[in-house]
């Protein structure tokens, strides 16, 4: 059965009376109540949809069960907007009456709706990447199985500089939080292992055309790593090489630059592009396996970031659900199990969680390679179990300021 | 700053200036001559930009698929100047509400129809290339945008200032009585100009295409632009559209080559500047 919220909204309405008695009696295994905040309109609708189809699709292999309890999905669109999140949120825990929120999407998202949910006690299953959320600003109803900002934009650093041998790098990204610190975690590492970045470059989130900053790349920089979201990673790589800079200095993409989603429209110019990312198509976990064929059968495209990171989500949902005996309205026991539990196979390999409910789990340096008929992010080198604080001591790396524009202070860089 | 910077922004610029009056010459066609804001505009331009990627892949030819997709969405204009606009005549609130109502709309039946994801479309294979210009490479495609600009802003130009059709289309603005009362049909006239516009939009989106691609949120990423290059450039003028669209392209590439903080603000200085020193911009005719 298709889970919409149309016919979740038809069962719900058909007997409100009746429900409201049925209720105590535990025996009849109500169903679960989920909500899920996801982006269908606007700019970032994108990512929403891919989020959506990760979810219904794990829910429909799962029969629409979970732990032997019916699942009801409840969807809002927030269209990206931080207001609408926060009244989208409140109508889920309010009228829904939901038992967790999966979502939602973006960072600003995240900050306008935790402080309330933190309030009404929900467990919130985000995919938004702000660091501070599971840093130095904890919410003790936060779950995050996919990445911090940084998580795996460290690695790429560590690699970059040693196995690479790049020692000289140019960083560019979207002006934005999330851009600030995936390229912090980047030149952090970079620099601690030897290489220098020589530039930054911070592109309006929705400036026109990049051929101006693409003009400015230095010469002498090994190597770009472009920490784009959306459309901008896409935009960007495309006119790269349409500058013929494409050929002749590589490209080092963080974890949305070069999403597995968009690979089919920058075509074969994509060849050899490297990333970094939680996730890859190409994994050969069981799971994934049927994943990515679920993907392509239902919507004959390949999983990136977003649909890879709703689907692990409701993965690790699950195998909590399953040791608790389905009692998801026990919620303060639900989060413990969630934040304590190894889950040895998921989509992504196997996950556990840190005290702030951050995944620890393989990060993946990728290239693309056609496989078949797909150009997929194919992994090539695993780091194992990183966790957001990469190999720095948990400590020390708190009693710093979170990673911005101004933090770290870059060493190399011209004025 | 060595030689290369200043060559290779110039030629930025220029470009971007050939690209922005693709974008805004129908805008100022349609804000000029029958005075209706259509913030639908950056709607048309991305409707154009994926009609023209369906149509290339169908594998129609480049060319052919911009007409195509300026005849699809000329047409759409032409309907709604018939069906809606015509009945808000000098309601400029109305106006205003209802093309940003149709904006909306667009902007969710492109998300509906063609899904999330951006879309690339791609230029003639004689055009996909870098050009080595003394030690440097320049995409090849942005030079044609330019050249494209320069040929259609002349053949505008001439439209209003040499043909018949122009004459007519300037006296039913300039007084729409007198106009009808010497047998112009005036009514006929403007649903043409709304045909232009849009089609115009829609062309440029397709044209634009190659740079910018296709997706969500485009629209409302160029709405700005237009406006920006029409204000300074002058209400209802061709000429002036294009002069503005080249100083936008000068400004932004320069602005933010030089001043990076400023990326934001860099593009709304001008306009600013132009509404307090000069509000009819800088080649704008008076209204009598």
């Amino acid at each position: 059965m298709k889970i919409t919220r149309r016919n979740a909204l038809r069962l719900s309405l058909a007997a409100p009376g009746l429900a409201a008695l049925r209720r105590p009696a535990r025996a009849a295994q109500p169903p679960i109540r989920l909500g899920f905040l996801t982006v269908k309109t606007g700019p970032l609708a994108s990512g929403g949809i891919q989020m959506e189809q990760g979810l219904t699709l794990f829910l429909k292999e799962q029969g629409g069960k979970l732990a032997g309890r019916s699942v009801e999905l409840f969807t809002e669109d927030t269209g990206g907007v931080p207001a609408n999140a926060l009244t989208k949120a409140q109508a889920l825990v309010e009228r829904d009456k939901v038992d967790a929120v999966v979502g939602p999407l973006a960072a600003f998202e995240l900050l306008a709706i935790i402080g309330y949910t933190d309030r009404q006690k929900m467990p919130v299953l985000a995919v938004a990447a702000a660091e501070n959320i599971s840093q130095r600003t904890p919410s003790p109803w936060f779950l995050r199985c996919t990445s911090s900002s940084a998580q795996a934009s460290q690695p790429m650093g560590y690699y970059a500089a040693k196995t690479l041998g790049y020692r000289k790098v140019t960083m560019i990204a979207d002006d934005i939080t999330y851009g600030y610190e995936q390229c912090a975690g980047f030149m952090r590492v970079f620099e601690d292992n030897g290489g220098k970045v020589i530039q930054r470059l911070w592109p309006p989130l929705n400036a026109p055309d990049y051929g101006t900053y693409i003009a400015e790349i230095r010469p002498d920089a090994d190597a770009v790593f472009q920490a784009f979201a959306g459309a901008n990673g896409f935009r960007f790589t495309q006119q790269y090489f349409e500058y013929g800079l494409g050929g002749r200095k590589p490209i080092i993409a963080g974890m949305t630059g070069i999403d597995d989603s968009i690979l089919p429209q920058i075509g074969n110019i994509a060849l050899g592009l490297l990333s970094t990312c939680f996730y890859s198509p190409a994994l050969t976990y069981p799971s994934n396996k049927t994943f990515v064929a679920a993907m392509r059968k239902t919507y004959h495209a390949d999983p990136g970031y977003y649909s890879a990171g709703t689907y692990v989500t409701g993965q690790v949902l699950a195998a909590a659900l399953e040791k608790i005996g389905g009692k998801i309205e026990e919620r303060e026991l639900l989060m413990h199990t969630l934040r304590t539990s190894v889950v040895p196979e998921t989509a992504r390999g196997p996950v556990r969680f840190d005290q702030f409910g951050n995944v620890i789990g393989n990060v993946y340096i990728r290239k693309v390679e056609r496989v078949g008929s797909w150009l997929v992010n194919v992994p090539i080198h695993t780091f194992h179990d990183v966790s957001q604080f990469w190999t720095f001591n948990q400590a020390a790396f708190l009693k710093d300021p979170v990673y911005s524009k101004t933090w770290p202070p870059t060493r190399y860089i011209e004025h | 700053m060595s030689a290369q910077f200043w060559l290779i922004q110039t030629l930025n610029a220029v470009a971007m200036g050939g690209l922005l009056f693709l974008l805004a010459a129908g805008f100022s066609l349609i804000f000029g001559l029958m005075r209706v804001p259509n913030l639908a505009h950056g709607g048309f331009f991305m409707l154009g930009a994926y009609l023209g990627a369906t149509a290339l892949d169908e594998n129609l030819p480049f060319w052919l698929a911009a007409l195509a997709a300026a005849l699809g969405v000329g047409l759409l204009g032409a309907v709604l100047e018939r069906a809606l606009l015509r009945r808000l005549a000098g309601n400029e609130q109305g106006q205003v509400l209802a093309t940003l109502g149709v904006a909306f709309i667009i902007a969710d039946l492109c998300l509906m129809t063609w899904g999330g994801n951006p879309l690339s479309l791609s230029p003639p294979a004689w055009l996909m290339r870098a050009i080595a210009i003394g030690g440097f490479f320049f995409p090849a495609y942005r030079l044609a945008v330019l050249v494209l600009a320069v040929l259609l802003a002349v053949l505008l130009v001439a439209l209003m200032e040499k043909t018949r059709l122009g004459a007519m289309i300037r006296a039913g603005v300039d007084d729409r009585e007198m106009a009808e009362g010497v047998g112009i049909p005036v009514s006929r006239l403007f649903t043409t100009i709304f045909f232009l516009g849009a089609a115009l939009a829609g062309l440029g989106g397709v044209i634009g295409g190659p740079i910018l691609s296709a997706y969500p949120g485009l629209d409302t990423d160029m709405l700005p632009l237009a406006l920006i290059v029409v204000i300074l450039g002058g209400i209802g003028s061709i000429g002036g559209a294009f002069v503005g669209s080249m100083i936008i392209g000068f400004i932004y590439n320069f602005g933010i080559a030089l001043f990076p903080n400023f990326a934001y603000v860099i593009l709304f200085l001008p306009m600013i500047a132009a509404l307090l020193i000069k509000p009819e911009g800088l080649f704008g005719r008076v209204p009598q």
